[in-house]
């Protein structure tokens, strides 16, 4: 009986031990990425690496600054796109979304957000691109728009589920209209989870490259023209790292730090916000 | 709130049987404002059931023609010639299958060990912090892993990993032939890095929405912790951790940029996991491009086509199971 039970006390302590060990397998894959992209990368970022252009293949130096400004761009008008559908959506589906019409659009954006983002770049290079005749910045942002969507309606809703029935009930018994209830006290009320989930939907599409690799193309010169074809650091990166050049994957290393570090600090960004109304418990 | 002084109060009956009565506007919102407002969030939420009609509709009408001229044949042969135009999409959809499945192979037992780990074993201080560096795997952007799996990932199973693996089952058909390094094996790993943390986030959640007498109970009965963690807790969240696990599915088939930078990309079906293999999401980013013809774009498009179908049918039963647990939570809504 007493060996018996040292035995399952044993395979008790082993088995925590073994899902320590499993967490922490996967927390060192994070470590293991980051030092990676730091020590590969973080030797490059000169000034050279932030103001130059790409040199033609095979010369050594340049910079990805059509790339950084490139993804300021596609990503920042992807934003102004998305994040008023995404965000109408949500406040929809929280007001309004308990009928069938509801359900309908809930099932939908959940799809969405399933989809593989290289069938939205397909859709977005038949709607887009092939009517225009040339690839453009301005495909590859609504593309983006499309992917970010689903995500932010999600968060909002989720967010704005949130706010107490009461604060509700006593703006509708001043007299305040619904509508100004819904953005004056509740939007105003889930404002920090709203800020969140945008963020999250930024952050999540600012690394995206397969949506982009038939709509914006990439870029080897300086361009801020969204009807043109635009650079991005993702697509840079993709360029770079399957290319055939040294230099090459030194900028590669290094526009992947950068990316890493910009869509690292969103989420933190996002984190942050949710903190300062939910407190630290989440 | 329109009641002048001098009318009695109205009573829930008068509500209800007068509804042309200004208390009932208030309370069914038909004042013009209210109309205005939610006839624009109708407007902007219809967008997406729209957009999803416009988008199988467009998928289907490109691959039409491909559809017309292959039928299922499509599925299951593997000549892809874009000369003769003949095309069968059979190694891509074996490539996109197998590679998934490798991938989960590897993924599962890890973020079940981090969910089980940090809901039911871990002390308090640290199950917040190991959490939000898990998730942040989520966040690094699918071409800078595939960038970390070109030139770490691939020179690491080079020298570390396949030798043995060679060593101990060369001689079976899975582990033939001669390692180059992009490979279905690349591709696998990097696959199920990329979907540990999916796993992980939503197996925590369910794990959290076991309730707390399940654990007692077993506990009560002289279970050790481990044992009741394997015996009360796991199984009643089972739907719903085959839910997360399926949801990890869903990501692993339509992921791009990783598995293209990776997995070889050559259209041939090779048992081996050392040899290199294609998937479809990697044939439309690499062949859209040069598709010179009609019918070859036709193609890629049922490629294209068939991605999604699969991925919507994969997160879909993904999502009922999760629900089937978590009723009422979002539960899996959450990607970060």
């Amino acid at each position: 009986m007493s060996a018996r039970r040292l035995r399952r006390r044993m395979v008790s302590g082993l088995m925590t031990g073994l899902v320590a060990a499993l967490s922490f397998t996967a927390v060192l894959a994070l470590v293991l990425i980051v030092g990676h992209l730091i020590a590969k990368g973080a030797s490059s970022l000169d000034g050279n690496f932030f103001t130059k252009n790409p040199v033609p293949a095979g010369e050594s130096g340049g910079g990805v600054a059509n790339a950084i400004v490139g993804t300021g761009i596609v990503v920042g008008l992807a934003g102004l796109l998305g994040l008023p559908v995404g965000i109408g959506t949500g406040l929809y589906l929280a007001e309004y979304g308990s009928g069938r019409l509801g359900w309908i659009v809930r099932f939908v954006a959940d799809v969405l957000n399933g989809t593989p983002s290289i069938v939205v770049g397909i859709f977005a290079w038949t709607w887009l691109v092939k009517p225009m005749g040339h690839f453009s910045a301005l495909a590859g942002s609504v593309a983006l728009a499309v992917l970010m969507v689903p995500m932010i309606a999600r968060t909002t809703e989720e967010m704005v589920r949130l706010v107490p029935h009461s604060l509700r009930e006593a703006a509708l018994a001043l007299g305040y209209p619904r509508w100004r209830t819904s953005l004056r006290i509740v939007a105003r009320t889930a404002l920090a989870g709203i800020v969140t989930g945008c963020l999250v939907g930024v952050a999540r599409v600012a690394g995206e490259t397969a949506p982009l690799l038939f709509t914006a193309l990439g870029n080897l010169n300086y361009s801020t023209h969204i009807n043109h074809p635009m650079q991005t650091l993702s697509l840079q990166i993709y360029t770079y790292a399957t290319g055939p050049f040294e230099d090459w994957h030194r900028l590669a290393w290094a526009a992947a730090l950068v990316l890493m570090g910009l869509v690292l600090m969103l989420a933190l960004a996002a984190r942050w916000a949710i903190r300062q109304r939910h407190g630290a418990a989440r | 709130m329109t009641a002048l002084p001098h009318e009695p109060m109205p009573t829930p009956a008068d509500v209800a049987t007068d509804p042309q009565g200004p208390t009932w506007q208030v309370l069914r919102g038909v004042n013009r404002g209210d109309r205005v407002y939610r006839t624009i969030l109708t407007t902007v939420a219809m967008s997406l059931p729209l957009f999803l009609i416009i988008l199988v509709t467009q998928l289907v009408v490109s691959a039409w023609s491909s559809i017309r001229r292959f039928g299922f044949h499509f599925l299951w042969t593997s000549v892809w010639d874009p000369v003769a135009e003949v095309f069968g999409a059979a190694p891509m959809v074996f490539g996109t299958i197998a590679s998934s499945l490798l991938a989960l192979l590897i993924a599962v037992p890890l973020a079940l060990g981090v969910a089980i780990y940090l809901t039911e074993f871990a002390p308090k201080w640290l199950r917040q912090p190991v959490s939000f560096l898990v998730e942040l795997l989520a966040a690094i952007p699918s071409v800078v892993y595939g960038l970390w799996g070109i030139f770490v990932l691939i020179p690491f199973l080079r020298s570390y990993v396949v030798p043995p693996l060679r060593a101990a089952f060369g001689w079976t058909p899975m582990f033939s032939g001669v390692f180059y390094g992009n490979s279905l094996l690349a591709g696998s790993v990097i696959l199920a890095i990329m979907i540990v943390p999916y796993i992980a986030a939503v197996s925590r959640e369910v794990l959290l929405a076991v309730p707390g007498t399940q654990r007692e109970a077993a506990l009560g009965m002289g279970a050790t912790r481990w044992e009741a963690v394997w015996t009360a807790v796991v199984p009643y969240g089972r739907s719903g951790l085959v839910g997360a696990v399926i949801l990890g599915l869903g990501r692993a088939l339509g992921e791009t940029m990783a598995v293209t930078m990776l997995i070889g990309n050559r259209h041939d079906i090779s048992l081996s996991v050392l040899q290199p293999a294609y998937t479809m999401a990697a044939a439309i980013a690499n062949e859209c491009s040069e598709a010179t013809t009609r019918l070859y774009l036709s193609a890629l498009f049922e490629v294209g086509l068939l991605l999604f179908v699969i991925t919507v049918l994969v997160n879909a039963a993904a999502r009922l199971l999760i629900w089937r647990v978590a009723r009422g939570t979002a539960v899996g809504s959450r990607a970060l």
